[in-house]
């Protein structure tokens, strides 16, 4: 019986598989290979061509760029198997899910735990077509690594809130639809009286300003709600209830920061031929510079061990179930090797590697300029590897606070 | 901790109860106190090898169970734990040597002894500068080599010499003198006069630096053991030290340096796991044992310093255990690579 079962399935995974292909070949332009820039979250949206959007629209109407999520949703309602024998197949043809962002990321998964079913029937679907873009309105001028500290009120006023105050880091606000915000609803409870909200970015009273970052434009924004009108129906969750909402979805946020997604695609190009390209070899092949060349192999080195850290997490919490104990390290250690990777290639690069602007530098070099700086912000946001510390020392080996 | 199957899981078990109530830092105490230059409790050594422990990565025909580098590495993380002194590192590497490179006369005559724990093997490798070259000229071998792990109680050289690697069997033609280290345990300058040499025939061309990759690998197993020890005695320390009516654990200032600790404890954990499984598998075992010596060498050097210091003044006392820990780990640090020879090699295998 067994063994008949396990061929079942081997045969619809194959089934599967081979629907998947005809899939890519339908809506997957081959020209679109390689297109995808790991970089668009600071860079922004860009106009999309027709192939790009045909491809987009496609993935989206299937669920597969949200796998996993339930169908009735608009997810793809694979299951593990079938989502696997997905990724196979996109990286084999060379394709990139076109669909993510926060609501991808954080949101989806937060409101498919906490939401009534009328928020995920309104919400979820747009985000798995890839129609609709959420900002994440968290982060007040006082209220940073204190999150419940913040101060934006929402007021209770029969049938709708009335918001006010200000976020400050409003990831992409310039450009999304919707935003996830925990504001205040009580004064007189800093984590009871926070509860989580979804806000419309085109209602009347909200404001956004980009903010101009060391790395120019930036997709970090200022917004304001100057009695923004917020419909009852928009609370997730109960009143109240936004911290313990608001922090699984850093989870999610912290996960996706560490996880080594985003991280491994930056991490393309290989630092010992970049090195080789703007330093030369000697007779033996080697990087000319034997000082760059022991700084690399020693970052490479870290990295393996981070890379390989990360994967045991994932397998020790496959085996045991739960977080693994080690996942506010990994944030904090994948952000600084990201960051000492972006400084060594200044490094190896010199004043090539400094370009702004303007002639004599290539696309890539002036990427590498902006992306050096703008990483100095991934150990500052997504709870700050100061605040991994903290919970490092209180929650997993039991440093208690002062009595 | 990698996922483990029940054989290891047991035999892991097995290790830390044994450890824990039979060989804990006292016991290395006793034996540093009785000045036998061999370093060891035979008496502790014949139940490990009671127990299996000689014979994990010796196949199951000539005396071994063959549970593989994993296993091995998870017995010796627990031996490092307490810093049990025995030779079952240095026989281990010799029991490989001669696994992997050995006729099928040199198997059955030493590696059933060396499962058994009746004969004690060690890898004789120049660690030191001012050696004279190792040459073999009609079976017989002269040289000197400056530091030899384990040395006095060996019965077995493993011997890498300019075109291949010898077994020497104690007796005459080898001479012994004491090279007393930090950590007190047996090293020696061993000197060769035409000593009769039995060279392993059978090995891939790089069997000396494929042995070397194990010893990297194995070695790391043990410093990964006395790295996790002296964490969580630190941690233990911070949480009862009382300064300024507070206990010095609710400090953030050294909240966040065991935070750093933790993370770069999990990083070298995760290394040397993955060159043991790297052995068992025989996937790019290389590059898998720069980076598990290299992270060994960096993550305890550090965590031996700041166990110290963050122990005050009581860890500067011979009556206080963190002492024998740094001593223990810069020897084993300088052993069988230095980080900046590591990278070095790490760069040439990524062809830069």
């Amino acid at each position: 019986m067994a063994t008949q079962l396990a061929d079942t399935q081997a045969t619809e995974l194959d089934d599967f598989r081979a629907e998947v292909q005809q899939f890519i070949a339908d809506n997957f332009d081959p020209a679109l290979k390689g297109t995808y820039s790991a970089l668009s979250a600071v860079e922004g949206p860009t106009e999309e061509n027709a192939a790009q959007a045909k491809w987009r629209e496609a993935m989206g109407a299937k669920g597969w760029g949200t796998p996993t999520w339930p169908a009735e949703y608009g997810g793809g309602g694979l299951s593990k198997a079938q989502n696997k024998v997905l990724q196979q197949e996109l990286g084999k043809a060379g394709a990139y899910n076109p669909i993510g962002g926060m609501g991808v990321m954080m949101f989806g998964p937060t409101l498919l735990e906490f939401g009534n079913e009328a928020q995920k029937k309104e919400h979820i679907p747009p985000i798995c077509r890839g129609e609709v873009r959420w900002c994440q309105g968290y982060s007040e001028p006082n209220a940073g690594s204190d999150l419940a500290n913040l101060q934006t009120m929402a007021e209770d006023k029969g049938d709708h809130y009335l918001v006010n105050g200000q976020k400050t880091w409003t990831s992409g606000g310039q450009w999304a639809d919707k935003c996830f915000a925990i504001v205040r609803t009580d004064r007189s409870d800093k984590h009871k009286g926070i509860s989580f909200i979804l806000i419309d970015m085109d209602s009347p009273g909200v404001d956004v300003r980009p903010i101009q970052m060391i790395s120019g434009s930036s997709p970090f924004c200022e917004t304001f709600f100057d009695d923004v009108k917020v419909p009852k129906e928009n609370l997730v969750g109960e009143e109240g209830q936004g911290w313990t909402i608001g922090k699984r979805l850093l989870q999610h946020e912290r996960t996706n920061i560490s996880g080594g997604g985003a991280m491994a695609r930056l991490m393309g190009a290989s630092l010992a031929d970049v090195a080789k390209t703007y330093l030369g070899e000697d007779e033996q092949g080697r990087v000319a510079d034997p000082i760059i060349r022991d700084k690399i192999a020693s970052f490479e080195m870290r990295w393996n061990a981070f890379m390989l850290t990360a994967r045991r997490a994932v397998e020790e919490s496959k085996a045991e179930g739960g977080v693994s104990e080690i996942s506010s390290a990994l944030k904090k250690l994948g952000t600084k090797l990201g960051q000492e990777r972006s400084e060594l290639m200044i490094e190896i690069a010199g004043m090539q590697g400094l370009g702004w602007e303007g002639e004599g530098f290539s696309e890539k070099e002036l990427k590498e300029t902006r992306g050096w700086l703008f990483g100095k912000a991934t150990t500052i946001y997504g709870g700050s590897t100061e605040i991994q510390n903290n919970i490092i020392a209180k929650r997993v080996l039991g440093m208690l606070d002062h009595q | 901790m990698a996922v483990l199957n029940e054989e290891q899981t047991m035999l892991r078990d097995m290790a830390r109860e044994w450890t824990t109530n039979e060989s804990p830092v006292t016991e290395w105490r006793k034996v540093r106190a009785s000045g036998d230059p061999k370093a060891f409790d035979p008496a502790a050594w014949g139940t490990m090898a009671e127990m299996g422990w000689a014979g994990i990565i010796i196949p199951e025909e000539h005396g071994g169970s063959d549970f593989g580098w994993l296993s091995a590495g998870l017995v010796v993380e627990e031996l490092g734990k307490t810093l049990t002194a025995s030779p079952i590192v240095a026989n281990t590497l010799a029991a490989a040597a001669i696994t992997m490179g050995g006729s099928d006369e040199q198997k059955s005559k030493w590696l059933p002894k060396l499962a058994a724990g009746e004969a004690i093997g060690t890898l004789a490798v120049d660690e030191g500068r001012g050696s004279d070259p190792l040459t073999v000229s009609g079976g017989k071998l002269t040289g000197t080599n400056q530091f030899v792990h384990e040395a006095h109680g060996a019965d077995l050289f493993v011997v890498f010499a300019d075109d291949g690697v010898y077994l020497v069997e104690k007796g005459d033609g080898l001479t012994l003198s004491d090279r007393k280290l930090a950590d007190m345990r047996s090293h020696a300058q061993v000197t060769f006069d035409n000593a009769a040499a039995d060279k392993l025939a059978s090995g891939p061309d790089d069997l000396a630096e494929q042995v070397l990759d194990r010893a990297r690998i194995l070695t790391a197993a043990e410093m990964l053991g006395m790295a996790q020890h002296l964490f969580d005695s630190t941690l233990d320390y911070l949480k009862q030290r009382v300064q300024f009516n507070q206990v010095l654990a609710t400090f953030q200032a050294l909240q966040h340096r065991m935070a750093d600790l933790f993370s770069d404890l999990a990083m070298m954990r995760s290394a040397v796991e993955a060159g043991l499984q790297a052995l068992d598998s025989g996937f790019d075992v290389p590059r898998a044992a720069c980076i598990a010596k290299a992270q060994a060498n960096d993550v305890l050097n550090t965590m031996s310093r700041e166990a110290i210091q963050l122990h005050g003044g009581i860890g500067m006392t011979d009556e206080y255990d963190v002492g024998f820990y740094i001593k223990r780990a810069r020897v084993l640090e300088a052993s069988w690579g230095k980080s900046a020879t590591l990278r070095d090699r790490f760069a040439t295998l990524g062809n830069y």
